[in-house]
């Protein structure tokens, strides 16, 4: 596996004291800081190198499957009603009603305030729940798998007090939910106050209980890379199971090089202490050509062992139409439209 | 002072209000010039381009679309000399922008010829209103090269559908030429798109293709090919235009058929009040 430079010195030194590093706003700091820089055109360059990569045939037919599982088919807007969010979880289960060999996506993603309705549908077909389909990359469209996500801890901004982000988390539990995304302090972190940014991250995997807790790092307002792979780590360190590019609600979302920064980090992460975090890029990726190419910068960085619905997920909404219409493309031989698919 | 460097052209595709190349990065010799050869894929993007300019150019006031059109012709008298030295006949030209006009003048008439208030026995008023029936795939004739281009995408267009047009693979120059007038004459991108090339290559995938409302099958010459892709096109029940007969006198009168056919029909129950 290749390594970054300098990568090596500072894994083996942090090895013995990473659990510790939480205690002392001193070691944390030294600590992240020490991460090795990020080479901005490096990143920039590698990534777009790998979207080049042309996928075809079988294994585009591969490709869009394993996408469709790794969605997490979102809706986030305050207009949602449970109708709507009701429909949202029906097309989760079976995307495609035309063709029962679709498989259905990762998760539902909503508010917290929309979660019983999302449980609702999905218990109805034998709920929600860990694990999920098998590593074969055809697992068949089955009930009981497709994951309940709901965002906490005052979503997309994270401007509320501590107690009001743990309520909101245990509110999001107790309804129903088995994944919270929960978006970390960036003006706590940017302000260089890493402790704080853990200390939360550690209370609302607390109050997360069995649930898996993804940690948003909104990399659109972190500025630079560096803070990036800082953010991931902290993130990873905290306890984080997944850490997730975007809210979806800032101009930049999760992009190719961003994503690979935060694939260097989850590799590293699990090579340094042995325990793997998963990755989901989220916000600004529209269609099957973008989904590819994210899976492709995968298979390079992180290896297949990350290509797998429990490690990756994609945080997409209209996305799932239009790998849809490829899926149709692709068994049917003819291109079909939007007016086939749900709109939402 | 050295001889100037000849400026050599590569006529390109029109997809989207651009002038890519083909995706597959193929061209092929016609007319002395290279002239790309478009793909399945290229069909496909354009068929992208067309259905994102339906709303707007559907949207348009039939004013706004009847003075866009008008422009067009404004654009084309001012090219005259340049489709004649592409070995358009002048006289064909003259035709060709004479053409134009005439449809152009249509877009604000044809809704109330086409449409209106229809008698019915009860206390409501019953209106039909004409309207475009979307995204039409467009095969142009072989020949005349410009007046049947423009007879067959004119009549398309004035009602807010939007086109994809396979050009004539004998004499693409002129399609590509009049794809620069449109450029250049506030005609929305993607209202109309232009595919050079072979027709068996681009033209069956329209047929078949589920985003695709109606297709014209004017230039298809081989009568086989013709029955084939009507068979395509009756997956999703699309509008058809058969082919024109060999001897169609493309001087005479069109008629409204090529307009007509291309639009839905919507009617409204109105009641009537106290």
């Amino acid at each position: 596996m290749r390594r970054l430079p300098g990568m090596t010195a500072t894994a083996t030194s942090a090895r013995s004291d990473l659990s510790e590093l939480g205690r002392s706003e001193t070691a944390l700091r030294n600590f992240l800081h020490g991460l090795p820089g990020v080479d901005q055109v490096g990143a920039e360059q590698r990534a777009a190198q790998l979207g080049t990569r042309s996928i075809k045939t079988t294994a585009k037919a591969r490709a869009i499957d394993l996408a469709i599982r790794m969605v997490d088919l979102t809706t986030l807007e305050g207009a949602d009603t449970p109708g709507k969010v009701r429909a949202l979880a029906a097309k989760a289960l079976r995307p495609d009603p035309a063709d029962p060999s679709c498989p259905h996506v990762g998760a539902v993603c909503v508010y917290p305030a929309m979660v019983p309705y999302v449980a609702e549908v999905l218990r109805g077909s034998a709920g929600s729940g860990r694990p999920s389909g098998g590593p074969d990359g055809n697992a068949p469209a089955g009930p009981g798998v497709v994951h309940l996500a709901s965002v906490a801890t005052a979503f997309p901004s994270g401007q509320a007090p501590l107690e009001v982000k743990l309520a909101d988390t245990r509110a999001a539990v107790a309804a129903g939910a088995d994944e919270i995304d929960m978006v970390i302090n960036r003006g706590a972190f940017l302000a260089g106050r890493y402790r704080e940014v853990y200390d939360e991250i550690v209370a609302t995997k607390q109050a997360c209980g069995d649930a898996h807790l993804k940690v948003i790092l909104e990399t659109g307002e972190l500025a630079t890379y560096d803070n990036v792979r800082r953010a991931s780590w902290l993130a990873m360190l905290a306890g984080g199971d997944f850490i997730k590019t975007s809210t979806g609600k800032v101009p930049v979302a999760a992009t190719l090089p961003v994503t690979l920064v935060m694939l260097e980090a989850v590799r590293d992460f699990r090579a340094a202490t042995g325990r793997q975090v998963g990755v989901k890029p989220a916000g600004g990726i529209k269609n099957t050509k973008d989904a590819i190419k994210y899976l492709v910068m995968v298979n390079e960085t992180v290896g297949p062992d990350w290509l797998d619905p429990d490690w990756f997920r994609f945080g997409a909404s209209s996305l799932l139409n239009d790998l849809l219409m490829q899926r149709t493309k692709l068994t049917t031989g003819v291109y079909s439209g939007p007016d086939y698919f749900t709109l939402d | 002072m050295s001889e100037r460097v000849a400026v050599r052209k590569t006529y390109k595709l029109f997809i989207g209000g651009k002038f890519p190349r083909s995706e597959s990065g193929r061209s092929y010799l016609v007319q002395s010039a290279n002239v790309s050869l478009a793909s399945r894929k290229d069909a496909r993007d354009a068929v992208v381009a067309a259905r994102a300019a339906v709303k707007g150019w559907a949207g348009a006031t039939a004013y706004n679309r009847g003075q866009i059109l008008y422009r067009v012709a404004e654009m084309l008298e001012g090219r005259r000399e340049q489709f004649v030295a592409l070995g358009v006949p002048a006289d064909e030209v003259d035709a060709a922008i004479d053409r134009w006009v005439w449809y152009a003048g249509w877009s604000d008439k044809l809704p109330q010829v086409y449409g209106g208030a229809n008698p019915v026995a009860g206390p409501y008023f019953n209106l039909s209103a004409p309207e475009p029936t979307g995204v039409v795939a467009v095969v142009a004739p072989e020949a005349p090269a410009l007046l049947g281009l423009v007879s067959v995408i004119a009549p398309a267009i004035v009602t807010g559908n939007t086109v994809v047009v396979a050009a004539s693979p004998t004499q693409p120059l002129a399609s590509v030429t009049l794809a620069e007038v449109l450029a250049t004459s506030d005609l929305p991108g993607g209202v109309v798109n232009v595919l050079t090339g072979a027709i068996t290559e681009t033209v069956p995938t329209l047929a078949a293709h589920l985003d695709v409302n109606a297709i014209d099958l004017t230039g298809v010459g081989d009568a086989s090919l013709a029955t084939e892709l009507e068979v395509r096109a009756a997956e999703n029940l699309k509008r058809v235009i058969r082919p024109a007969p060999a001897d169609h006198d493309w001087y005479a009168d069109p008629g409204l058929t090529r307009m007509t056919t291309l639009l839905e029909t919507k009617t409204v129950w109105h009641p009537k009040g106290v």
